[in-house]
């Protein structure tokens, strides 16, 4: 299996912070891996996320995605690789109010060549947002339809197709469900998991929610892997 | 880049009401600025247009502000009088073309009386040359004609035909009319935005019969000569005011100058206009300095409030912004899509701004010379007023910009797990 993601001796402490939040020695995340990431509030998840994506730089340690080191890029070129390799699912799912359904889904496509490219390998990328749309179980009928008009639901799928499109090597997603009821949350797990089995994309999945993790293969409880767990805010 | 434009496009759609404050807020700042401006040069030009075409004014020996002042401007009066043979021997100068006499000190409600020649109304240029045009009937040709200005017809609401008297001296208040000698409008002038829109013309005659029977500024007791026989006195009047000179060949001025200030029969002076008028302007400039200072402050307030509105517009945009760098915006495209915005809304802006402003130039000119006697015209802007449109164009662009380097730096860690 090749690594997707690969962190060690990873340390991180907050500026102005005595003590670090994070200290891991070894993180890896293979391709096609669906992974879940849970522990309680506090214990350094979204701050982990923030370094996985390459949006934090570590104080020490390195992670590397595809083999680079995010450390070793500018600011300006980690931004063109986490566009180009991460797909990322937002907790307040970011979509832009004015676009369409289908805009924001392309939105990806727009900022990466990489991503337009990998998108447009079988048709069109238009085709493939259509296509992860329709698997998300959206009609055809709200595809124009602009995303302050979607509800709750239809935007959390609409920000996985989003994180879908282009097929992105690692897929992240920062508690997506905490909005969403039971019966959605169910339905929204399916299609993520299939999606992202189908397009060969691992996954890390972020919760607190320990109902759902019997649905991944991989669990990482964060308060055994990070030694630093403490009361740092999240 | 397409796709970037149509994002920009539909997010400035999305806060179109916004925006077009935004924009109405520079147009208006644009407006003022180029309002204030254009009074102000306008100002100058209209002040310096008083006369032109005459290439020296002569009068009693005086102060050059002064001679200035009472045969240009109608204010203050000449504590001297050239007498009529030194107006003749001028007029036989060789290098003299024409000379228009002046006579003054009389009013008629509070508007000035000047006597003249009828030459007056064709020698006499103001602005750019520009000869006086009748707006209604003629010059004066029967000895009891007169002529008014523009402003003397609407504020009195004469017309040709209107019977006038004339009062000794000048002011509101005259006791002592010229009542037995009524005088006919025959002729009223267009405006010029000069001091001759406030004066009533007459014959340099007509001056001298009214004041037939008069002697060391007072009328004779006992003595009335009425109108119908005025013309059997001598009407040669024994002496004018001041006296407008044209010459044949310009480059003959100083040497015209000189031989009125050696003119041996009576003490002389000779000014040119322009430079009096510049001294004149030197004087009274500080008028001038106290707008540039107002114009100044304009542009800093107008500019000020443009930055601030398009920063505040831009405060509401900072979870889009996050938004957008989350999906994978780079800072580049940020910038293009700030930049881009702020240079249209700036653009549109200012273009509305000077339409505002041609339009209120066009449409308050007639009631800005009608109620404070200020010609605004409309020309191609100036040097300044490019400058001010420029710092504009440049204030609001960089201002649209400022805050997204700001939005940059908050904006990654915010929209990934945004703090609400």
């Amino acid at each position: 299996m090749t690594l997707v993601l690969s962190a060690e001796s990873l340390r991180f402490a907050w500026p102005g912070a005595r003590t670090p939040c994070i200290d891991i020695e070894r993180l890896d995340i293979s391709a096609g891996e669906a992974v879940f990431l849970h522990g309680p509030s506090g214990c350094g998840k979204s701050t982990l996320l923030s370094l996985l994506a390459g949006v934090l730089v570590a104080d020490a340690g390195r992670i590397t995605l595809l083999g680079h080191d995010w450390a070793a890029l500018s600011g300006a070129a980690r931004d063109r690789s986490r566009v180009a390799h991460v797909g990322y699912i937002f907790q307040q799912f970011n979509l832009l109010p004015y676009l369409s359904m289908l805009d924001n889904v392309l939105l990806p496509c727009r900022f990466s060549a990489r991503r337009m490219e990998r998108a447009s390998r079988d048709g069109t990328a238009r085709a493939q947002a259509e296509e992860l749309l329709a698997q998300m179980g959206l009609d055809a009928s709200l595809w124009q339809r602009q995303a302050m008009q979607l509800s709750v639901g239809q935007q959390q799928r609409v920000a996985a197709a989003r994180a879908l499109v282009g097929h992105p090597e690692i897929v992240i997603a920062d508690e997506p469900t905490s909005a969403l009821d039971e019966d959605r949350r169910e339905a929204f797990l399916d299609v993520l998991l299939s999606a992202c089995r189908t397009n060969h994309s691992a996954l890390v999945f972020v919760s607190h929610d320990q109902r759902i993790a019997e649905r991944f293969s991989r669990h990482v409880l964060l308060p055994e892997i990070n030694r630093a767990a403490s009361g740092e805010p999240a | 880049m397409i796709a970037l434009f149509a994002i920009a496009w539909r997010s400035a759609w999305n806060r179109r009401f916004t925006l077009a404050l935004t924009v109405l807020s520079i147009a208006l700042s644009t407006f003022l600025l180029l309002g204030v401006e254009r009074i102000r040069t306008e100002l100058r030009e209209n002040f310096s247009s008083s006369v032109s075409g005459t290439d020296l004014i002569v009068g009693a020996r005086t102060g050059s502000t002064q001679l200035l002042l009472y045969s240009v401007f109608r204010i203050g009066a000449a504590t001297n009088n050239v007498q009529w043979k030194s107006v003749q021997a001028l007029s036989a100068h060789p290098g003299v073309d024409w000379v228009v006499p002046l006579s003054l000190g009389d009013s008629h409600r509070g508007f000035s009386v000047l006597a003249t020649t009828p030459a007056y109304f064709e020698h006499f240029h103001y602005g750019n040359r520009q000869a006086l045009r009748m707006r209604e009937g003629k010059p004066f040709g029967e000895l009891l004609d007169a002529v008014v200005g523009a402003e003397v017809a609407d504020k009195l609401g004469y017309h040709v035909g209107q019977k006038i008297t004339l009062a000794h001296g000048s002011g509101e208040l005259n006791v002592s009319e010229h009542a037995d000698k009524p005088f006919t409008v025959v002729g009223v002038l267009a405006r010029t935005g000069t001091p001759v829109d406030r004066t009533v013309h007459i014959g340099l005659s007509a001056m001298e019969a009214i004041h037939l029977e008069w002697m060391g500024g007072a009328p004779m007791p006992g003595v009335k000569i009425p109108a119908e026989q005025v013309r059997k006195f001598d009407l040669t009047p024994k002496n004018v005011t001041a006296a407008l000179v044209g010459l044949k060949n310009r480059a003959a001025v100083f040497a015209v100058q000189r031989w009125v200030s050696t003119y041996a029969d009576e003490p002389l002076m000779a000014i040119l206009p322009g430079v009096a008028l510049d001294e004149l302007w030197g004087v009274i400039g500080i008028g001038e300095n106290a707008l540039l200072l107002m114009s100044a402050l304009v542009a800093l307030v107008s500019l000020a409030g443009l930055v601030s509105v398009v920063m505040a517009s831009l405060n509401e945009r900072r979870r889009e912004l996050a938004v957008l760098r989350a999906v994978g915006a780079s800072l580049r495209h940020v910038l293009a899509l700030l930049a881009l915005e702020g240079a249209l809304v700036t653009l549109l802006g200012v273009t509305i701004g000077i339409v505002f402003a041609v339009l209120g130039i066009a449409l308050l000119s007639p009631w800005l010379q009608s109620q404070f006697g200020l010609a605004l015209h409309l020309s191609e802007p100036t040097l300044n007023e490019w400058t001010l449109l420029a710092s504009l164009v440049v204030a609001g662009w960089v201002a649209s910009l400022l805050p997204g380097i700001r939005a940059y730096r908050l904006s990654l860690a915010d929209g990934l797990s945004p703090r609400i």
